[in-house]
């Protein structure tokens, strides 16, 4: 049997976002797959440049649609290290909360993903209803469930809506009381188990050169976490373990999911408990939202994403725009390198988990 | 077996090992209720700050357009409403937002000057007609719904703010470090402070509108905040190129310091913090720029017309008339009766608000343009009336208020009761090493509330202090507060720190003389209750019950002045138009007779900027009178 083009999206139920791979096949195996980005390109990195600082506000949550906060957070903490600006401390406890919720969110969603290509159905729709109450409460902090625009440079825009703390120790009592049940009805169900164990394999070599971070790198049994080797915000302040597996497989990444949500309550309850009140952002220059400049100079910012170290460099020439935004997307390294080098030797029906745990997001890789 | 123990160590999921009825444990959501809700059976209520559809407070907004310059998305434009209602400080224009575009981010609820534009909780809307997403946001909402029953949602507050509140103010020396000298006693700003200061402009222009002169001040801040002052000054110099030099102001230098500064009254900023100091700005750039370079930036290239026009007297409108003339080609003479050009600017103004230096700067650029200044030549005296009409094409008269008012009270012709101006003229021409010292007594009372009355009381207490080491100056004048008085607050708020003790709401009644004496003891006075009518006609009621008296030996009016037209023959006098003591003028301040012009404190009342807007708009009515004679000469030949 010869060798057969198939491609793989850029529509396709087992794939979010707008990404294509096309296969090469021979018989059921991929023997070369080639990754197609670009449907997802609008030229955030391009268009950053002719807006204003704040303006790039609205702009830059769009680069990691599910996980928006995580872009504001490195656009923000980029700008505060050129311009040396000290943010007060209630807003970088506010802002680890956000970050935090913003990973158990994306974990959940990142359950119902896999229920696609694995044909679990039960667990999309238990963690993608359950997200959502993690989106309300992201609606009463900032006002918006998912473009969230509440972190800033200097801050965040609005401190703690009243009784926010109390429907956040709810919400977090709710998760906790969940975690169990999504351990029991699905992870340790025996379809899940024989569609992911073995599958997209990856080991800790592979990863460090092409440049995989985050869970997929965990998996491989290395406690690499931005968290806790580069510390930003209070990290440093707050206890947590990273979770690590050693078999490097679909089912040891998509495993490790419910131990971080388990690691971010723990971190957002210490916080609660660390947060002083005081003003919840600071001017970074002189001036009104429309000519705010930023001190020539040029700085990278990065957090842990749920899919590893998430960076933005942000070049300023001075100017009332930035010069230059770099952004490093966390699945950048999977989505293209991996898909190349990886992805033959994978039976075709496997493609779709392959994306999915590897936590390949399109706008990010496209930008 | 030993691999699945160490899985089960390692995070207890990688195992099979489960309850047997574990699978049961999905049923139970059968007897919970389903998450997803069913519009529009079922509404969600969107949280308090939700980002929703807009609402606008019409009465709040004045159409400033800082909305649309955040808008990250373009998707905010101002849009001309028909009949609005013209006022100051405000435009005629309401945002229009294209829901197709805008990304619901609240940045232009953060930014909005005076807080009319709020975000609702609403956010449920369709429509296959994509022209219903173009909404003028009102207080309807988009929705259409009563106000009383529409949800706000995001609002702004403090730490979501966006404007720059607080203004930046210049060094300043305070009271007892100024009070013994004449020195200028405000500073220019440095350069960190004027560019910090500038970064709060937000270049809705509304102080274009209200300037006299319509000086291009969001232009000019935007070139400090940028750095370049060249650009600054040129916008201030030069204005509006396109326009015909629409917003130059020749005297930038002395705006800068003592304008009265209309735009800063209805500068949008104001709205919920301090005006932008456009006049400390303006300072800054004249002041930063040094003299030799000024040619080089603004620099008119034009050939010369031919045609001569005379102006009578160097004040504000003469010398803004003379540059904008002299700009277009013109051969242009003014006329000066004293021995230094400049008038009210450099005989009434007091030192520390506005020294020689400040005056000169403008001065000799006005004179580098091609203007003649012939100082110490009065036209009634030195020259004809009638021989400038014989030698010049057109006559430009800015003669100013010269004359004194005075109260008529009895006791008010003795020699201790003097005028404000002829006094503040002789200061300064002491001041200048160029007259003798005026009398300074050691208790003195002034009447008057205007900037002349705090003025002369700010002069004499200096001079005072020099040669007494203390102030004694009393001020009374009728109106009843310091909100009625027509000086600037800020001038009351200066006078009284150095020492001017004011007495508003009295009236002068008689000068108090010592018995058997010819020397004046003080001022008796009654209260005044009300100073203006029911049409707001200057006539004053007094309550002839309450009686205060001021002591002093020396009284000075500064209750206003009048102009002086001697030097008009009756001939000309009696073809122009007179309002008041006032002359009728046509917009490009042309009088009834084609080639005689006027402008200034004769036409408009006295005020500097409005003075200068007066010469701009005179030299535009020569131009345009002298051109028609030429094309009328040529066509009849």
């Amino acid at each position: 049997m010869g060798e057969m083009k198939l491609f793989f999206g850029p529509n396709h139920p087992g794939l979010h976002g707008n990404f294509s791979v096309h296969m090469y096949v021979e018989g059921d195996t991929v023997i070369r797959a080639r990754p197609v980005p670009g449907f997802l390109h609008r030229g955030f990195e391009k268009l950053m440049e002719r807006r204003l600082w704040y303006q790039n506000l609205a702009l830059i949550p769009r680069i990691c649609v599910q996980e928006p906060d995580i872009n504001e957070a490195c656009y923000a903490m980029a700008i505060e290290k050129i311009a040396k600006v000290e943010v007060p401390e209630r807003a970088q406890w506010i802002r680890m909360i956000v970050l935090e919720l913003a990973r158990i969110a994306n974990h959940m969603w990142a359950f119902g993903g896999v229920g696609g290509p694995t044909g679990m159905y039960t667990s999309m729709y238990w963690s993608v209803s359950d997200r959502d109450k993690v989106l309300d409460l992201f609606e009463e902090l900032s006002g918006a469930r998912i473009y969230h625009m509440y972190i800033i440079p200097g801050g965040v825009r609005k401190d703690f809506p009243p009784n926010f703390e109390e429907k956040l120790v709810k919400l977090l009592d709710y998760i906790e009381g969940r975690l169990p049940e999504y351990e029991t009805f699905i992870l340790k169900n025996r379809i899940l188990h024989t569609r992911l164990r073995g599958i997209a394999t990856i080991d800790t070599e592979t990863c460090l050169r092409i440049g995989v971070t985050g869970i997929g790198l965990r998996a491989t049994g290395v406690p690499y976490d931005i968290r806790k080797v580069a510390p930003y915000l209070f990290y440093d302040k707050v206890e947590f373990d990273v979770p690590t597996a050693t078999e490097g497989d679909a089912l040891a990444r998509i495993s490790l999911k419910p131990q971080e949500i388990r690691q971010s309550i723990r971190i957002i309850r210490q916080v609660l408990e660390h947060m002083p009140s005081g003003p919840v952002n600071t001017k970074i220059a002189d001036g009104n939202g429309l000519r705010i400049r930023v001190p020539k100079g040029m700085a990278y910012a990065m957090v842990e994403s749920t899919r590893g170290e998430y960076g933005y460099l942000v070049v300023s020439d001075g100017e009332e725009k930035p010069y230059r935004v770099a952004v490093r997307g966390a699945s950048y390294p999977q989505g293209l390198y991996g898909v190349e080098h990886l992805m033959p030797g994978t039976r075709i029906d496997d493609v779709p988990i392959w994306l999915d745990t590897m936590g390949v997001c399109a706008p990010e890789i496209d930008r | 077996m030993s691999e699945k123990n160490e899985c089960n160590e390692n995070n207890g999921t990688k195992t099979l090992q489960k309850s047997f009825f574990a699978p049961l444990l999905g049923w139970k959501a059968l007897f919970e209720k389903p998450v997803t809700i069913r519009v529009p059976k079922e509404q969600r209520e969107a949280a308090p700050r939700y980002r929703g559809f807009h609402i606008n407070d019409w009465e709040k907004c004045i159409g400033c357009g800082t909305c649309s310059r955040i808008c990250p998305t373009d998707a905010i434009t101002m849009v001309e409403v028909p009949d609005m209602k013209q006022e100051y400080g405000m435009k005629p224009q309401r945002p229009t937002i294209d829901y197709g575009r805008c990304s619901f981010c609240g940045m232009c609820v953060d930014i909005c000057t005076t807080g009319s534009l709020r975000m609702t909780r609403e956010y449920i809307f369709y429509s296959h007609n994509p022209n219903d997403f173009y909404y003028t946001p009102t207080e309807k909402g988009f929705l259409k719904r009563e106000p009383s029953e529409i949800k706000v949602g995001w609002t702004r507050d403090e730490s979501s703010e966006l404007l720059d509140l607080d203004r930046i103010l210049p060094d300043t020396m305070e009271s007892p470090e100024r009070i013994d000298s004449f020195v200028e006693f405000v500073r220019t700003y440095s350069k960190e402070q004027a560019m910090a200061e500038a970064a709060r402009c937000v270049e809705c222009g509304i102080c274009v509108d209200r300037c006299p002169q319509h000086m291009q001040i969001p232009e000019y801040i935007k070139s400090i905040w940028r750095d370049n002052l060249k650009d600054a000054l040129k916008w201030l110099l030069k204005g509006d190129e396109n326009q015909d030099n629409l917003g130059a102001n020749p005297l930038s230098g002395v705006c800068g310091r003592v304008c009265t500064h209309r735009c800063e009254e209805v500068c949008t900023i104001s709205h919920r913090g301090e005006a932008v100091a456009i006049r400390w700005l303006k300072r800054y750039i004249v002041d930063n720029v040094p003299i030799e370079e000024w040619n080089d930036i603004v620099g008119f290239d034009v050939p010369e017309k031919g045609n001569k026009i005379a102006i009578v007297g160097s004040g504000p409108a003469g010398l803004s008339a003379g540059y904008f003339l002299a700009s277009m080609g013109y051969d242009v003479d003014i006329y000066e009766s004293m021995n230094r050009p400049g008038g009210v600017m450099r005989y009434g103004i007091p030192r520390y608000r506005l020294p020689d230096e400040a005056l000169d700067k403008d001065i000799a650029f006005i004179e580098s343009v091609g203007v003649k200044i012939l100082t110490g030549v009065a036209v009634g005296r030195d020259i004809s009336f009638d021989e400038l009409k014989n030698r010049y094409d057109a006559i430009f008269i800015s003669t100013g208020l010269t004359l004194g008012r005075s109260t008529r009270v009895p006791g008010s012709d003795h020699p201790d009761v003097v005028q404000a101006l002829p006094l503040l003229r002789e200061i300064r021409d002491y001041l200048r090493g160029e007259g003798p010292e005026p009398k300074i007594s050691k208790r003195v009372v002034v009447i008057g509330g205007g900037n002349v009355a705090m003025d002369i009381a700010r002069s004499l207490a200096r001079l005072q202090q020099i040669k007494y080491g203390e102030v004694n100056v009393t001020l009374t004048c009728l109106e009843r507060t310091y909100e009625e008085m027509p000086a600037d607050l800020e001038e009351i708020e200066e006078a009284m720190e150095e020492g001017v003790k004011i007495n508003p709401g009295w009236g002068p009644k008689e000068v108090v003389f010592f018995p058997d004496e010819d020397k004046i003891k003080g001022l008796k006075c009654v209260k005044c209750v009300e100073v203006f009518d029911e049409n707001k006609r200057f006539n004053p009621k007094f309550d002839e019950s309450q009686v205060s008296y001021f002591d002093g030996d020396m009284i000075i009016e500064a209750i206003g002045q009048a102009p002086d037209y001697s030097y008009l023959p009756e001939e000309w006098k009696s073809k122009i138009q007179f309002v008041g003591s006032r002359i009728l003028t046509n917009n490009l301040r042309q009088t009834q007779i084609p080639w005689l012009f006027a402008g200034g404190d004769i036409v408009n009342g006295p005020d500097i900027i409005h003075g200068i807007a007066d010469g701009y708009w005179a030299a535009r009515g020569i131009d345009e009178y002298l051109r028609n004679v030429s094309s009328n000469n040529s066509s009849a030949n």
